[in-house]
């Protein structure tokens, strides 16, 4: 399963101004990863009430159906450990009876043949419904926990703000959501109701067998130590040897995932044997850690049997050595040794359960506390009490003295001041790392600055309903982000209400409308995962129809054109015009006639604007804009530009 | 090691038979209960048994008790080793044969497909061997000798107990094939689950930027119900099995327990052979459950198995000659020759070719997407076969070289740079394990992407992919620009379909790529103005044709396709470019 995990992440996580959250306010989440990037897999405490005391409220909207389920577990065990008790009882009584052999006495025998048949059939009966019972509860309480928890978690990361996603691995957050419940629900469930039931089961053995005989009791409970002690020490072993396969597993197909995916370069590289060595290595050392564990599992069976013959033997040498003293009668001797022997062959399932469920108590408690790490990180974007809604926007945008940093301490944006007059469209010049993303990402509030003012419209932006104020903004991203489902839906995510005319009129105004006509399904055609089914610059056109159907007064383009083939960019181009008259834009481009289209450029250096005006002024400047602009067509500098690409990597 | 399982398999079922049996024996025979009919014709129960016979037994007992014990630690040891070691042999060979096989295999082949042959079926076909074949055999043993001894011992009630197997096996049977389907229902769902999440959270900013938080909730909800209701209604199914088996079990226990009092009151059957009889049961109960869990095994592994023979037997189109001679390059002169090409008969990719590259040229394709620009580059070294006419390199066919010194002879940088999740070093090392230090540092330099390494954290010893540093798509290429210069090939092919990327950028690759090509002969697919400029012929290809071939300048007079293009595509570049010169900005 590991082979998909986190294999989306690429793209935007990374990007923003080229600063990757490293260091700073992750203490939580940084540790315990593990092989694939995932959450280590670990032990917690068997036992923390805190956690506990925060599960309890997951279960009391089910707590009748946990009540039933607990009786049916109390009659569970009552009728399946029963069963060699009555038996025993029975046989002795059958015995004797017959042996006295007197009329009254053979009524009696077939009385009671009648009667404890019947019982253990009635016990059958009962067992089946108790089972069945317990498993409806359960199972109803575990897929209803799963769902509430998973529903909850889902709701409460996306009310985080993108510095969290900037930080995580979208596999770990991923397997929270999937596995680390699952873990939970287990445990709360099933885990907790088999613990109880493994422990009465015990308990009735143990009474059962002294009232059979306290001597013979005494003498076959002698190995039930042995037993715990025994398994406790396997599990100890056995659970860090299944943690291993599972490590070894997930490299294999890590490794196996890698090499299909980039078979293309291996092949023009001509590296098939070093990689075959390299895998044969994995695979022989997945291989040697599967015989680990497996010479472990294979321990268990024959060392159980073993005790368990011991336990028989004693019991056999107790009984023979009253029997043959006389103490005991025929009937007691055979009775005492079917029931004996028949709890001695039951001992060691509940004991096996107790010892695995501490194993798995300890896996849930650490689940739940990453459960609780997600569900406990407060999202820093919260709209305010009586956020003001903003019918409309006129697409006024003012930076007021704007100090920003993703991580404390290294700013991004140092006293940034633009004002932005309504249908106004700016470019955004500069190198990767000036900041020129972190506008635009401010502008629709996705992360809080930390000193001065960003206003929409007159409006501070953390006195606004965000919702309201994304309605009327459409963001273009460098890497087109398409979700699974028709094409048409996809262009429809911009405005949710978009009649398929408007979807369609949109498609058109961006000049996607030529290639999704061309597929056999038309606007209906199904997307692969993200898209992988068109070509980037496709992907990037519908991206491009659905900030449009927003019908946007603020319009950002980061780098839109920037991985998409010249054909795309073409069309691109042509709808552009189109595409920002009226609007407000902030766009980020490296195509100097979009950038020379641009009412004002923005030259950004450092987090600061370094010049301001439209192209014929900056040129005339001859500032630092005008060297950017030469220094694509000459050779000049190239010490210079691979200096200031590696200073602004270090930042 | 076949026949050491076969071995330990037998001991094992044999001394697993032996214990109720041996249990029996010390009861009766041992301790000597025995319910006889003395002088009077009165029935009686004695103990009868003395100290010698009761050690007898005993030891009879704890010696198999160590024996089964070392047998059933064989038996499942080995079964899991031939298990473990097939799934090896079969990894092994599916890694090998997917290196090997050519790009019209994987062209087709999706990854996630690829993924789950080589690990849910060879799990499968794994599961087969260690519990269809050996377990299954243990079982059948076990059940067959143990039922034959109880029936032999006492006809009625073993035959009364015996009528559970096939009841509890047909149920059990029943119940893993029906819940087979619903199974793979339910791990669809939760792929369709995690999904929505993967998105939403890989999509964030997307998410946010339109504020979708409600609309996507209500994807993921819709989903988590679906599971819900599918995940439940299993339970409920399950609910009533699981217990039913159970039930059954018990059921069959108080019956042969009551026939048996009944067989023990008429004198036909005695305490010991009862208590041997309820721990046969005891002990088949999970054997014969285990019967439908293995036929289900069987279904399943007949299934994986054919898919997992479906890769390792796949033949590659693009097969070496058995008396490939390795390719000698000198002069790197490069010639297609009538060459066409299609993936599937009716659809013509390439069209009768010819192209002769000099050595040291630089040819230069253009066109629109689908002319036929990437085939061209893709059959040189053979990662597909031309389908009529040949390909020579200093006047050797393609085909009748080793792929390998083929395609060592040959650099690729391909458009999309896949790196690996490796350190910088030994990704741009790729090609050439054995490079030293200086010599990784001295193409790292001319890629001009050096001095970005050295500015990382950890310089060459940077990660880079899902855990490391994520590099920009010109970073990337450089890194793919200083791998292929390792390799020092003749040949050079470099897919350049990237359009703009910031100036900075443009201006590191263009010097890097100058590095690259000198005294190679190489083949580029050009977006850049500045290399088709500087190219010594370009190619203008449609339609699996090439339609126009020349120098810019003689080309752009034609006013042909090339002059199309260029008004469309490359003229911007050029006029930015003369804008610069007109205003005098060139030091």
């Amino acid at each position: 399963m590991a082979y998909w995990g986190g294999g989306g992440a690429g793209g935007w996580s990374g990007g923003i101004g080229g600063q990757r959250g490293g260091r700073g306010a992750q203490v939580d989440m940084t540790n315990r990863r593990g092989i694939d990037g995932w959450d280590y897999d670990e032990l917690g405490k068997v036992y923390d009430t805190a956690l506990i005391g925060r599960l309890i409220p997951f279960i009391t909207p089910h707590k009748w159906r946990a009540i039933i389920a607990l009786i049916a577990t109390v009659t569970l065990s009552i009728t399946s450990y029963a069963p060699p008790f009555i038996m025993a009882l029975a046989l002795e009584r059958i015995i004797d009876a017959v042996a006295a052999d007197t009329p009254e006495s053979l009524d009696q025998a077939v009385a009671d043949t009648q009667f404890y048949g019947l019982l253990l059939v009635g016990l059958a009966a009962l067992m089946f419904v108790a089972a069945m019972v317990q498993r409806l509860m359960t199972g109803y309480i575990g897929h209803h926990l799963l769902r509430d928890l998973r529903s909850m978690m889902f709701g409460h990361l996306n009310k985080l703000s993108l510095s969290f996603y900037d930080r995580e691995e979208v596999g770990r957050i991923m397997s929270r959501v999937t596995s680390d419940v699952v873990t939970l629900q287990e445990l709360m469930t099933s885990g907790f109701l088999n613990v109880l039931s493994d422990i009465l089961g015990l308990t009735i053995i143990i009474i059962a067998v002294y009232l059979l005989d306290p001597v013979l009791a005494t003498v076959s409970l002698a190995v039930i130590p042995f037993l715990f002690i025994f398994m406790v020490v396997w599990q100890r072993y056995a659970a860090r040897a299944f943690i291993r396969v599972r490590q070894a597993i997930a490299i294999v197909n890590a490794n196996i995932n890698e090499n299909v995916s980039g078979v293309r370069v291996v092949q023009s590289m001509v590296r098939e044997e070093t990689n075959l060595e390299h895998f044969d290595n994995l695979n022989e050392q997945n291989r040697q850690m599967n015989l680990d564990a497996a010479k472990l599992q294979a321990s268990v069976m024959p060392l159980v049997e073993i005790l368990s013959t011991v336990a028989t033997i004693f019991v056999l040498l107790v009984i023979g050595l009253r029997a043959f003293d006389g103490a005991l009668t025929g009937a007691e001797a055979g009775s005492l040794a079917l029931g004996f022997t028949l709890y001695i062959q039951r001992f060691f399932n509940p004991v096996r359960d107790i010892v695995l469920q501490y194993t798995m108590l300890q896996r849930a408690m650490a689940g739940a506390h990453r459960i609780f790490e997600v569900l406990d990180t407060e999202p820093e974007i919260v709209d305010p009490p009586g956020a003001t809604v903003l019918d409309d926007v006129e697409g006024r945008v003012d930076f007021e003295h704007v100090k920003f940093s993703y991580i404390e301490g290294v700013p991004v944006l140092r006293d940034f001041d633009l004002h932005v007059e309504p249908g106004e469209s700016i470019a955004l010049v500069g190198h990767t790392g000036a900041g020129k993303t972190s506008v635009t990402a401010l502008v629709n509030r996705s992360y809080d600055i930390q000193g001065g003012r960003i206003l929409v419209d007159g409006h501070d932006l953390t006195t606004i309903e965000r919702a309201s104020l994304t309605r009327r903004m459409s963001v273009v991203l460098q890497e087109p982000y398409l979700f699974s489902g028709t094409i048409r839906e996809n262009i429809r995510y911009g405005r949710l209400d978009a009649s398929d005319e408007d979807v369609e009129n949109a498609a058109r105004a961006v000049g996607a409308d030529e290639f999704i006509e061309q597929l056999n399904e038309g606007y209906d055609t199904v997307l692969h995962e993200r898209g992988q089914n068109l070509s980037v610059g496709q992907r990037q056109l519908i991206s491009f129809a659905r900030a449009l159907v927003a019908e946007p007064r603020i319009l950002i383009l980061d780098e839109a054109t920037a991985t998409v083939d010249t054909h795309t960019e073409q069309i691109i181009q042509r709808a552009l015009a189109t595409m920002l008259k009226g609007r407000t834009s902030f766009v980020i481009a490296h195509r100097l006639s979009t950038i020379r289209s641009a009412d004002r450029i923005v030259v950004m250096r450092a987090g600061e604007i370094v010049e301001i005006g439209n192209h014929d002024e900056l040129m005339a400047a001859d500032g630092v804009y005008a060297d950017l602009y030469r220094m694509t067509f000459t050779q000049a500098g190239s010490e210079d530009v691979l200096t200031e690409e590696a200073a602004s990597a270090r930042r | 090691m076949m026949f050491a399982s076969i071995f330990a398999l037998v001991g094992a079922s044999a001394l697993t038979i032996a214990a109720p049996w041996l249990t029996g024996y010390a009861i009766d025979t041992g301790l000597g209960v025995v319910t006889s009919i003395n002088l009077s014709g009165d029935e009686v129960t004695t103990v009868e048994g003395d100290w010698g016979t009761l050690w007898v037994a005993i030891g009879l007992l704890a010696a198999a008790a160590v024996g089964r014990g070392a047998f059933v630690y064989a038996q499942t040891y080995l079964a899991e080793r031939l298990g473990q070691t097939m799934a090896y042999d079969f990894r092994n060979d599916i890694y090998e044969r997917l290196q090997r096989l050519s790009y019209a295999y994987h062209d087709k082949a999706e990854i996630g497909q690829i993924m789950s042959r080589a690990t849910q079926d060879v799990e499968g076909v794994r599961m087969f061997v260690n519990m269809g074949v050996i377990r299954f055999a243990y079982v059948i043993v076990l059940v067959a000798v143990s039922y034959g001894l109880m029936i032999s011992t006492n006809a009625k009630v073993g035959l009364v107990a015996f009528a559970f197997v096939p009841l509890v096996a047909i149920q059990a049977s029943i119940v893993t094939m029906r819940l087979r389907p619903i199974w793979l229902g339910i791990q669809d769902l939760q792929g369709q689950m995690a999904n929505v999440l993967q998105e939403n959270l890989t999509g964030q900013r997307v998410v946010k930027a339109f504020s979708r938080t409600e609309f996507e909730q209500q994807k993921f909800d819709a989903k988590v119900d679906d599971l819900f209701h599918e995940s439940y209604r299993t339970a409920r199914f399950q609910a009533f099995n699981e217990p039913f088996l159970q039930g059954v079990w018990l059921l069959s226990l108080a019956v042969v327990f009551w026939v048996g009092v009944i067989e023990i009151r008429a004198g036909n059957m005695t305490a010991g052979q009862l208590t041997a009889f309820q721990l046969y049961l005891t002990l088949m109960q999970v054997p014969v459950r285990s019967i439908g869990f293995i036929i289900n095994i069987f279904a399943r592994a007949h299934s994986a198995g054919a898919r997992v023979f479906e890769i390792v037997d796949a033949r590659s189109p693009v097969e070496e000659r058995d008396d490939a001679e390795p390719l000698e390059v000198a002069r790197g002169e490069v010639r297609f020759e009538n060459v066409s090409f299609h993936y599937d008969a009716d659809s013509p990719v390439l069209k009768s070719v010819d192209i002769t590259a000099e050595p040291g040229q630089t040819v230069a394709l253009l066109g629109p997407t689908g002319s036929g620009k990437s085939s061209v580059v893709n059959l040189l070294p053979r990662f597909y076969d031309p389908s009529e006419g040949r390909i020579l390199i200093d006047g050797q066919d393609v085909r009748d070289v080793t792929l390998d010194s083929l395609r060592t002879n040959i650099g690729i940088v391909q458009q999309d740079v896949f790196l690996f999740i490796a350190s910088i070093r030994d990704n741009i090392r790729y090609g050439r394990p054995d490079a030293t230090d200086e010599e990784v540092i001295a193409a790292a330099k001319a890629a001009r992407i050096h001095e970005f390494i050295e500015s990382q954290p950890d310089g060459y010893d940077t990660w880079v992919g899902e855990r490391g540093t994520t590099l920009s798509g010109g970073q990337r290429q450089r890194v793919a620009i200083a791998r292929t210069l390792l390799l020092d090939p003749k040949v050079l092919i470099f897919d350049d379909s990237t359009a703009a990327v910031d100036m900075r950028t443009e201006f590191l690759i263009q010097e890097a790529l100058r590095n690259l090509m000198r005294g190679r002969t190489t083949f580029v697919i050009a977006q850049r103005l500045r290399t088709v400029m500087e190219a010594d012929q370009i190619l203008v290809m449609r339609d699996g044709e090439i339609v126009e071939q020349g120098q810019h300048d003689n080309l752009l007079e034609a006013g042909g396709f090339y002059r199309q293009i260029y008004d469309l595509e490359l003229r911007d570049q050029d006029e930015a470019a003369a804008s610069v010169l007109a205003e005098g900005g060139v030091d």
